[in-house]
């Protein structure tokens, strides 16, 4: 993308009938370290790379705790993604108080993204610069949602956001059709698999990967380091899967979105 | 603090008192409700009383809310309608999500518990006690709030006498799995005895049932009293001063 005269405030449209400053927020999103996100009928797994500025530092905070039946892992702007989950961990508790029962993902969902349009619609404010995978539990079943800076959310039944996610989801692509009858382990490897892909051939440890899952009668909580390089080395072990073939994405099946970089004369939120 | 500080001006004085309820005025009587097999009963007259006077007769206590829910208030009738438009606008809103998701009997109960503790806390109450019954996925729910807040769930509940007349009938009677015959001869049982010791009493009530399917709340009927006790035939054979 390049500058131009319509990009300064994010109440200006282009002639073309776009927004730049939530394009360059969706920017952020993709330069930001990868997250993925699958689901089965069951339960939802949110991984990310985890890596720190040095060695000296801890790792950023990716995964959050929403509630007991909903999580949500982020890209981009981490501190703009503390702040979003603040709101929707504030928002369950509010519901949960006056219903005493869970807030549905769904509605959840649709709050935030109602939250994030607003921003793309005042001169004063700018769009926040986090993309947020949210996972979690309704009635009727698991589900997992992107939520986009645009106000824009999908439902998926796996995805990918952040840098090199294009390789997650090539991998997730092949597979994604048995993930509804996964068993949770299995959904945990695939999600471990998918990451490693992001990774491109750097070694695959639990220092630099956080792993949560949410399913039916387990509440939402992330995998403890030992646990994860446990499945780690189970897998390494058991033999590597093959290696993803060189063909095209298969056409627009609802889990990738704008595989090539924006082109020029289309908005990326309107796919 | 002078009482005429901000904070204290609805509490206290009797220019205030205008600004919140401090006595009932158009009453309903008790609300009884039971579990049983197929889902939830509750039966209520249909008499609204003005103090003593038994002055209408056709109040319709028992309301639907929602798919899988319905109460019955007791208490001002004034406040209930209240109530009912506050619960009409709430699924209302649930309804325009669209989303496959609704508000169950146990959301409905703990949202009314919250309207009515926020009302006490205020002293400016809604002068009821509710009943609130239904079926979701299976999973049947009975509860009840009063107009403190006081709310808690139970496979017998009672508002205002029917806690003393029929409750003890219902914890000497109630069994679970009762089919719609039995808990509908209990019921009548409770409201009959009710309508013999309570004064707010009218002999015309409804009974409505939810289950699964739906909800039907009944015609209204009057139930048959029975007067013909030996004690009531010569009533003054043995007075003091009879012969």
């Amino acid at each position: 993308m390049f500058r131009n005269q319509y990009d300064t405030d994010v109440t200006t449209w282009s002639p073309a009938g776009r927004l730049f400053q939530v394009e360059y927020a969706m920017e952020a999103v993709k330069q930001g370290s990868a997250a993925i996100g699958l689901r089965s009928k069951t339960h939802v797994v949110l991984a990310c790379v985890n890596k720190s500025t040095s060695e000296l530092s801890s790792h950023q905070k990716k995964i959050f705790k929403v509630d007991d039946h909903i999580g949500v892992s982020i890209a981009g702007l981490t501190a703009d993604g503390r702040v979003l989950s603040r709101y929707m961990r504030n928002e369950c508790i509010n519901y949960s108080y006056t219903y005493e029962s869970p807030l549905p993902v769904g509605r959840l969902v649709v709050q935030l993204a109602d939250k994030a349009q607003v921003c793309t619609q005042r001169s004063w404010k700018r769009p926040y610069g986090v993309g947020l995978l949210v996972g979690g539990l309704d009635e009727s079943g698991a589900h997992l949602y992107y939520n986009c800076p645009s106000g824009n959310y999908f439902e998926y039944q796996a995805f990918a956001i952040g840098s090199r996610s294009q390789a997650a989801k090539t991998y997730l692509e092949r597979k994604f059709e048995t993930f509804t009858d996964s068993s949770r382990d299995n959904l945990v490897k695939d999600a471990l698999f998918a990451l490693r892909e992001t990774l491109q051939g750097e070694r695959l440890t639990s220092s630099v990967c956080t792993i949560a899952v949410v399913g039916v009668g387990e509440a939402f909580h992330i995998l403890d380091q030992e646990t994860v390089q446990g499945l780690i080395n189970e897998f390494e072990i058991v033999g590597e899967e093959p290696a993803p073939a060189d063909e095209t994405a298969a056409p627009d099946q609802g889990s990738s979105a704008a595989a090539q970089g924006p082109s020029e004369d289309v908005a990326p939120m309107d796919i | 603090v002078t009482n005429s500080a901000p904070s204290m001006i609805n509490l206290i004085g009797s220019e205030s008192d205008s600004q919140r309820t401090l006595y009932p005025y158009v009453t309903g009587t008790s609300v009884v409700g039971i579990k049983y097999k197929d889902g939830i009963l509750l039966a209520a007259d249909m008499g609204g009383s003005y103090g003593s006077t038994l002055r209408y007769k056709t109040v319709e206590r028992l309301k639907t809310v929602g798919k899988h829910s319905i109460i019955g208030a007791s208490g001002e009738i004034s406040d209930f309608q209240e109530i009912m438009r506050n619960l009409d606008e709430l699924i209302l809103y649930d309804n325009m999500w669209d989303d496959g998701n609704s508000l169950g009997p146990k959301e409905v109960h703990n949202y009314l518990t919250r309207m009515m503790y926020n009302r006490r806390n205020k002293f400016n109450p809604l002068w009821n006690s509710l009943v609130l019954g239904g079926v979701k996925n299976g999973q049947k729910y009975l509860g009840t709030v009063s107009m403190i807040g006081v709310h808690y769930e139970d496979n017998h509940v009672a508002t205002g006498f029917g806690n003393h007349l029929a409750r003890p009938l219902l914890r000497d009677e109630w069994h679970a799995d009762m089919t719609f015959e039995e808990g509908v001869k209990l019921l009548e049982k409770c409201m009959r005895v009710l309508l013999y010791r309570d004064r707010s009493a009218v002999n015309k009530l409804q009974i409505a049932k939810i289950t699964e399917e739906g909800v039907t709340i009944s015609q209204p009927y009057a139930l048959k009293t029975f007067w013909n006790f030996s004690a009531f035939q010569n009533p003054t054979a043995g007075a003091e001063g009879s012969w």
